[in-house]
């Protein structure tokens, strides 16, 4: 059994959960705070 | 801690702290998981799987953790009703829910080599699955009633109620003497050699950033959300 494929896999999922989580973060305040700054320049 | 309940107050604080979080963690995670995977010699027992526990401690702490806050926030809004404090619950929940889903794989992943099993019905697992599902449960309930504003008591009440899981998580490897090793960190000191222990420091506190970065960033998105709903309400009553 080779040990590096599971060492390989598991830091796959983690670091892939991790950076999923942050870029779903991102985008979704980036899409909020822009369109707040929208509607709050229309007169 | 009222002070901070004003949202406007709070976004000044939370702009310059997401990126400061984001930076912070973002260097201590790469070096962390560079001396778990390339400077930590291999554990004369387990050999390389080791490496594995160095990021599956922080989703753990993590999954616990964020619970621990989420349930914090929640009294904060039965109590004294923060204007936050349903904001924070919310945008804790789906973080503590990735990390808990994380410690489960991860745990997983270690588990088939180390026991010879994915999966086992032993009391630390099963209630680590419990938070999940109980992150799950807050999540859907918390979206449900998110249209009653901070009238609503069913999620803070799930929350505060769901908290009773953390300490049955921790004291499970004492009650129930299963396959699930006991804790190798304490406050009293550690099992673990230094050549190991160092990278665990460093992806605990930089994993800690992130999801601190990840919560702010998931609150003032919703902060932005109500403003929006605010100014359309107001345009179509005008």
């Amino acid at each position: 059994m080779n040990q590096w494929a599971f060492v390989i896999a598991a830091y796959a999922v983690f670091l892939g959960g991790t950076g999923g989580l942050l870029a779903w973060s991102l985008l979704a305040c980036r899409k909020a705070e822009d369109q707040a700054e929208r509607i709050g320049r229309r007169p | 801690m009222h002070r901070f309940a004003n949202p406007a107050r709070f976004l000044k604080i939370a702009k310059p702290a997401t990126t400061w979080l984001l930076a912070i963690g973002l260097v201590l995670s790469a070096i962390g998981v560079a001396g778990a995977l390339f400077v930590m010699p291999p554990d004369y027992l387990q050999g390389q799987t080791a490496r594995i526990l160095h990021i599956h401690v922080p989703a753990a702490w993590l999954g616990m953790g964020g619970w621990t806050g989420l349930a914090i926030a929640s009294a904060a809004q039965i109590v004294w009703r923060h204007p936050l404090a349903g904001v924070a619950a919310r945008a804790i929940a789906p973080a503590g829910a990735v990390f808990a889903f994380l410690c489960l794989a991860t745990g997983s992943i270690w588990g088939r080599p180390t026991w010879g099993t994915w999966w086992e019905w032993d009391g630390r697992l099963t209630s680590m699955l419990v938070l999940f599902f109980l992150y799950c449960g807050y999540m859907a309930l918390a979206a449900a009633e998110k249209e009653r504003g901070p009238d609503g008591r069913a999620a803070p009440v799930f929350g505060l109620v769901g908290a009773i899981n953390i300490p049955i998580i921790h004291f499970s490897v004492q009650w129930w003497n299963t396959l699930h090793q006991a804790e190798s960190i304490e406050l009293t000191g550690t099992s673990i050699a230094p050549a190991m222990l160092w990278p665990l420091f460093f992806t605990l506190f930089g994993f800690s950033a992130l999801f601190g970065a990840a919560v702010l960033l998931r609150m003032r998105a919703e902060l932005a959300a109500t403003k929006i709903e605010a100014r359309l309400r107001r345009a179509a009553a005008a």
